[in-house]
């Protein structure tokens, strides 16, 4: 403790001394004379030595941690009994469902729509965490899938005037096909590689799009979009906000209900068992290409279905709405969320993308607290928000175990 | 001896990695029934001979062929590492590879893939034949883990368990794909004298019990002399001597080679 404060102490002070000619010297050309300023001293003082003292702190409960956690001692916080307990979980589920259906008569239109395009990157995490945290393949292009579903439904639309719902499907299977496309010539790659294959694929759909005018109409996109139709009852902007907001909810759950299943199965654990380590796993008798292109197909038919609800809530899309920020966004609900949690993902979606909408005061500064967030959360919390959640099973022996136990 | 089944012949095999030759021209036989070992000091190149038989290499040069009971004869050269699994011939590691992360049960389970079939769209269904298929593989899996004593560990995560614990998880998983060969590379290597005596028995008890031969790696020469016959020496690539325990610690060749020291001690 002592050493922390001391080490504190300095810091402080050699902050003060290399932000003195910046925070507290100013001269004042207009009346020739020197502002002393030994207010910002004394801020710069106290808030250097706070955060590096808060910053030694936290490291130094961590390593506690993490050593308690070598002995063997397997520590689950209050929250995770909690979750692991399903009697809870259910209820918290109905709750939250429950909720999410009265939404858009609580709260005004602007607020469906947030909430949409959270749900879209509910969905969007959902999938990308099939392939990067369930099968641990890194993907870095991956808004490539959602603009192929969108860019779908577009031209589908544009050209054959088919509905919404009879794009939906498309665009998930396009998206699908793309994914097995992508997943070809990556096969034997890993790590570093897959990802600059993975980014570099992601560009490539982008360049496509803004350059290919017959085709895509170029960087001007395409316009005039079909909202999603109901029986051909003809809705107002708010009506029809309403009924997309009730779409993306149930295509979350769906997702949800899918993901879960399939991770719960024989393909899941096959992915999860490619992650851990693919030597093992290909010499269990797995068959790494078919697992790693059902992984990669699976991921990219939920982009290329949301994608199609994408263009049908925007009714214009353009080659921007597809960068690779956006693949960067969706990457980091994933980690951030936890790798290969569902919960986790879901909680990420909710805290990266409403947050900064409802912080626009401080949009300036919305990267930069973006990013010091991500680093923050790989140095204490490598895991994601919610880790890895075991799962259990019921077999015979178990109910004697718990008897002799 | 000589009426027995063959189940494993390796002929001549060789395996270059760039100018150096890890295995030269060895070759080997599995009897149905056996406890074989393959022994020889530090880079001798018994674990490359097993990647090559397990298809993690594809050899230079030589044959690799399987004659499982009743079926066709298979040459496994250049055959990928799961459909060498798929074939029957399952193995272990000697630089642990477990999957950290998942659970002990899991562990096994994922051994039973290859012996199962659910596809994607009926685990979405999660269909009655999924249902029951799946609660076979726990159950399946279950019995395993008690065979090798890891019962109660089901549902820790692997990476938890100690060192010992994890070499037995590592021989359930394998025999969780149902191999009538199992290659165990070190099986003992980091297990004091008390484990190593378990280890005994449960390789005897599989090799007895579920009919499996086995092949194995060792340095502990105590576990090896105990249950294994024949004995195949590897020096520097080479196959320098192979035969039953006794005649193994009678090779001067052997002795020269390898056991010398230890053996006097
Ligand atoms: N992938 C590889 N690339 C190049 N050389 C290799 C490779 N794998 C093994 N070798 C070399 O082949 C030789 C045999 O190695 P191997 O691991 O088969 O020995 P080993 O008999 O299993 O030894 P140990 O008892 O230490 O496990 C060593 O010289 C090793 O450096
Ligand atoms: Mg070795």
């Amino acid at each position: 403790m002592l050493k922390e404060f001391r080490q504190s102490l300095l810091v402080s002070i050699w902050f003060v001394f290399l932000t003195f000619p910046l925070m507290v010297v100013r001269v004042n050309t207009t009346e020739s004379i020197v502002e002393w300023r030994w207010m910002s001293l004394v801020w710069v003082a106290v808030a250097s030595f706070f955060l590096s003292y808060l910053w030694r702190y936290m490291l130094a409960r961590q390593q506690a941690k993490k050593k308690v956690e070598e002995e063997g001692v397997q520590q689950l916080s209050k929250a995770q009994l909690l979750l692991e307990d399903m009697t809870f979980r259910y209820k918290a589920m109905g709750v939250l469902l429950a909720f999410s259906l009265v939404f858009p008569w609580i709260f005004d239109t602007y607020q469906s729509t947030i909430m949409i395009s959270a749900l879209i990157y509910v969905v969007l995490g959902l999938g990308l965490n099939i392939s990067v945290g369930l099968a641990g393949l890194l993907d870095l292009g991956y808004v490539a899938f959602f603009a192929v579903g969108a860019y779908s439904y577009a031209l589908i639309n544009h050209h054959f005037d088919f509905g919404f719902w009879a794009c939906l499907p498309v665009g998930g299977v396009l998206g699908c096909l793309f994914g097995v496309i992508l997943g070809f010539p990556i096969l034997r790659l890993r790590g570093d590689y897959l990802a600059i294959v993975t980014l570099g694929f992601g560009m490539i759909i982008k360049v496509v799009l803004e350059n290919w005018n017959e085709f895509s109409f170029g960087p001007s996109g395409i316009a005039n979009i079909d909202r999603p139709g109901l029986f051909g009852i003809d809705m107002n902007i708010d009506g029809s906000t309403t009924y997309i907001y009730y779409i993306m909810v149930a295509m979350v759950v769906f997702t949800i209900l899918i993901t879960m299943r399939l991770r719960n199965s024989r393909i899941g654990r096959a992915w999860i068992a490619l992650r851990e380590d693919e030597i093992a796993c290909v010499a269990m008798g797995i068959d790494m290409a078919r697992t790693k292109l059902s992984a990669y197909a699976l991921g990219a038919f939920w982009a290329g279905m949301v994608g199609v609800l994408f263009a049908a809530k925007t009714t214009f899309i353009n080659p921007a709405s597809f960068t690779f920020m956006e693949s960067a966004i969706i990457l980091s609900i994933v980690v951030l969320g936890g790798m290969g949690s569902i919960l986790g993902v879901i909680l990420g979606a909710f805290i990266l993308i409403l947050l900064p909408e409802y912080l626009r005061a401080f949009s300036e500064y919305r990267m930069l607290a973006f990013g010091a967030a991500m680093v923050l959360m790989m140095i204490f919390r490598p895991q994601g928000i919610i880790s890895n959640i075991r799962q259990k099973y019921e077999y015979k022996g178990l109910k004697e175990e718990a008897d002799n136990g | 001896m000589a009426d027995k089944h063959k189940l494993l012949e390796v002929k001549g095999l060789t395996m270059d990695f760039g100018g150096l030759r890890a295995v030269d021209s060895v070759s080997l036989e599995v009897h149905e029934g056996e406890i074989a070992a393959l022994i020889g000091p530090n880079g001798a190149g018994k674990t490359t001979f097993f990647n090559c038989v397990t298809g993690i290499y594809t050899p230079t040069k030589g044959d690799i062929l399987l004659h499982p009971k009743g079926l066709a004869t298979r040459r496994l050269n250049g055959l990928k590492p799961n459909k060498v699994t798929e074939m029957g011939l399952a193995r272990t590691f000697q630089n642990i590879r477990l999957f950290p992360d998942m659970t002990v049960l899991e562990n096994v389970m994922i051994g039973r893939h290859c012996r199962t079939k659910s596809g994607i769209f009926r685990s979405i269904i999660r269909s009655r034949g999924v249902r029951e298929e799946e609660q076979q593989i726990v159950e399946d899996s279950y019995q395993l883990l008690v065979k090798v004593g890891l019962g109660e560990f089901a549902n820790e995560f692997s990476k938890n368990l100690p060192y010992g614990a994890q070499r037995r998880l590592e021989i359930a998983r394998a025999m969780a794909t149902d191999p009538f060969l199992l290659l165990l590379d070190e099986p003992a290597a980091g297990m004091n004298p008390q484990e190593t005596a378990e280890l005994d028995q449960l390789i005897c008890k599989i090799s007895e019990e579920d009919r499996i031969a086995i092949l194995l790696i060792e340095h502990d020469m105590k576990l090896v002399m105990n249950i294994s016959n024949p004995i195949y020496v590897m020096e520097y690539g080479k196959k320098i001597a192979e035969g039953s325990p006794q005649e193994i610690k009678d090779n001067p060749k052997v002795i020269e080679a390898y056991l010398g020291e230890e053996t006097d001690a």
